[in-house]
């Protein structure tokens, strides 16, 4: 406002520059406009989330809603959860899985990319290809036999078939940003660390690791988001609860309700104070990780 | 080696030496994942072949029974052909303004704003929120009667659909849900880094010469961003041919199969009913037309993919 009264006032003097001033203001108001409403509309169910888990389950399904809880009880709307299910026991597997999955995802898909953008030997592209394309192949195709194998390996019902195949690869996906991100790092700094007798393990470990930081935090922050809320393959490959991952295990107050079991009462409430309690370790540590993510990403623009 | 040998000699010895090294030492970094792709890929994909002409359902050995599932699936399967459909439609619902919206996030966010890390965060939120909380609430935000969204719409003097409940309301709905969770998320993040490829000089010189800031996004920054946009089209179009989660958590493929996709078909044939045989045939029907979608792109994509380092 004052600042398009100056604008104005001042607008003889040098009509070019206030104008431009003026309509830079403007546009920085809308941006500012459009991206507080657009990440209040984003955010909003998220917010919901947490005062619905604060509020009794009857007040939960009142017409017109409230918004803040009449009596608010997340204290013990939170206790609840971790009585009612083995949520400590399903977040200390998931962690375990996670964490176990993180090793492996980092150290398999780089040094499956090293190979890939370091040495020169026959069928290389061929593999390459392979391994682009099973970034194109729907689950399903795949599932079934696995399901088999794993039968028949007496897999079934550990955490095997969630470990070992991320250890032996760790994602197409992965292997392939981390092959671009090497690719962009001179070749260079390898020959110099080979005439000075480096082994290739330790040029690995002790040259390109170390640069390649901004993409490795990409693919430990987004497969920390991944192996945290991974819901397909341990619903079919875990039957017994108490090996349930956390994402899994919140079904149960879900299809309780449906199937009129135990859970037959509604219990949303409790849903949603598990879910943000479920959310929370990601949130943080997205907002730690997001300023290395398009870091992570654009290097890997620079080389096709 | 003898003493005497040709400098040019010892050096190709020498080279091809550290050439068949470099090709152990690259197999060898290369295993790990050729053994899972064996095992856990291209292993599956040459039985799941198998497996699809055939009768099995895990109990007795597999009876081979040539096309049957394949010509049963296509002529008399009620709920094959309409799986594939709604799984269509819901992929249009999604795609093209999941794109749209995403982009414009990002375009967004690429402003040297204050607060980046919030802002970025409360974006991605909703990908961060588990499906089966996200499926509930959005159950509840949708409810005909008690939800929220039929309450605002009432207070503007609408009556809103049935939502979830209704047959014709259902996949848009689905597709609200698919979008709100996934607009913020991963796709806008490749978008953002697809931004900062766009030469700043370039937009300035557009610029300086008067353009416009919409001409400018239409000539200048949109055929930069292309190859983004391009691998956001087609992981975007495959992620959501495939959704799995979240209708079998918000309707379970109901109200009276209404939202009952494709791979909530293959998921119930293979593991509730273990008709593994015809569950890999669907599989496989479905693996051909995602290869036919994709392969179609590309052969689009050359009329209006720019790549910048590409000659005309």
């Amino acid at each position: 406002m004052l600042e398009g009264v100056i604008d104005r006032r001042s607008a003889t003097v040098s009509k070019r520059s206030s104008t431009a001033r003026a309509m830079r203001f403007g546009r920085w108001t809308l941006i500012y406009a459009i991206v507080v409403v657009g990440s209040l509309i984003s955010m909003f169910p998220f917010a919901w989330t947490f005062l619905s888990s604060g509020k009794d389950v009857a007040e939960l399904y009142l017409v017109p809603p409230t918004l803040w809880p009449r009596s608010p009880q997340w204290v013990s709307n939170y206790e609840t959860v971790w009585q009612l299910i083995p949520f400590g026991q399903w977040l200390f597997n998931t962690a375990f899985v996670t964490v176990i999955d993180l090793v492996g995802t980092l150290l398999s898909a780089s040094i499956v990319a090293y190979s890939f953008s370091r040495f020169r030997y026959p069928g290389r592209e061929i593999f390459f290809l392979l391994c682009l394309s099973t970034l194109m192949l729907p689950t399903e195709v795949t599932l079934i036999p696995q399901y088999l194998l794993f039968k028949d390996l007496h897999w079934i019902d550990t955490y095997y078939p969630l470990i070992v195949p991320v250890w032996l690869g760790g994602g197409a996906f992965n292997i392939f940003l981390m092959r671009q991100f090497i690719m962009s790092i001179p070749f260079d700094l390898d020959e110099a660390a080979k005439i000075d007798g480096a082994s290739s393990l330790r040029i690995f470990a002790q040259i390109l690791m170390p640069l390649c930081k901004p993409a490795l935090a990409t693919v430990a922050a987004l497969g920390f988001i991944g192996f945290w809320n991974w819901f397909l393959a341990p619903l079919v490959f875990l039957n017994s609860p108490e090996k349930y991952l956390v994402a899994v295990g919140l079904r149960y107050f879900n299809v309780g309700a449906a199937q009129g079991e135990q859970a037959a009462k509604p219990q949303d409430h409790l849903l949603m104070a598990a879910s943000l309690m479920v959310a929370l370790p990601c949130l943080i540590l997205f907002f730690v990780a997001q300023k290395y993510f398009v870091q992570g990403i654009v290097m890997t623009g620079i080389k096709g | 080696m003898s003493q005497i040998v040709l400098p040019g000699q010892a050096a190709r010895a020498g080279f091809s030496r550290m050439r068949r090294r470099e090709a152990i030492e690259g197999y060898i970094f290369l295993l790990p994942w050729l053994i899972g792709y064996i095992a856990f890929s291209g292993g599956p994909i040459v039985a799941s072949a198998y497996l699809s002409l055939t009768k099995y359902n895990v109990l007795l050995p597999p009876k081979f029974i040539g096309l049957g599932n394949y010509t049963y699936a296509l002529t008399q399967d009620p709920l094959f052909i309409p799986s594939i459909i709604k799984t269509f439609y819901y992929a249009i619902l999604v795609v093209p303004p999941g794109i749209v919206i995403s982009l414009a996030i990002a375009i967004l966010l690429n402003n040297k704003l204050a607060g980046t890390a919030i802002w970025r965060t409360m974006f991605f939120l909703p990908t961060l929120t588990p499906i089966v909380a996200a499926a509930i609430l959005w159950r509840w935000m949708l409810n005909p009667d008690i939800g929220l969204i039929n309450f605002l719409l009432a207070q503007i003097g609408i009556k809103g659909p049935g939502w979830l409940a209704s047959i014709e309301w259902a996949i848009p709905s689905l597709a609200l849900v698919g979008l709100w969770t996934s607009v913020g998320g991963a796709q806008m993040i490749i978008f953002l880094a697809g931004l900062q490829n766009v030469p700043a000089d370039l937009v300035e010189a557009a610029a300086i010469d008067g353009a416009g800031a919409w001409t400018r996004f239409v000539n200048v920054t949109l055929p930069m961003v292309t190859p983004t946009l391009f691998f956001n089209l087609i992981l975007g179009i495959i992620f959501s041919l495939r959704t799995f989660d979240v209708a079998f958590v918000a309707t379970n493929g109901g109200p009276a199969r209404a939202t009952w996709f494709i791979s909530l078909h293959i998921y119930q044939n293979a593991f509730v009913s273990f008709d593994m045989g015809y569950a890999s045939a669907l599989s496989w029907m479905f693996f051909i037309v995602l290869l036919a979608v994709t392969f179609f792109q590309f052969r689009l994509s050359g009329s209006w993919v720019f790549y910048a380092g590409e000659k005309s």
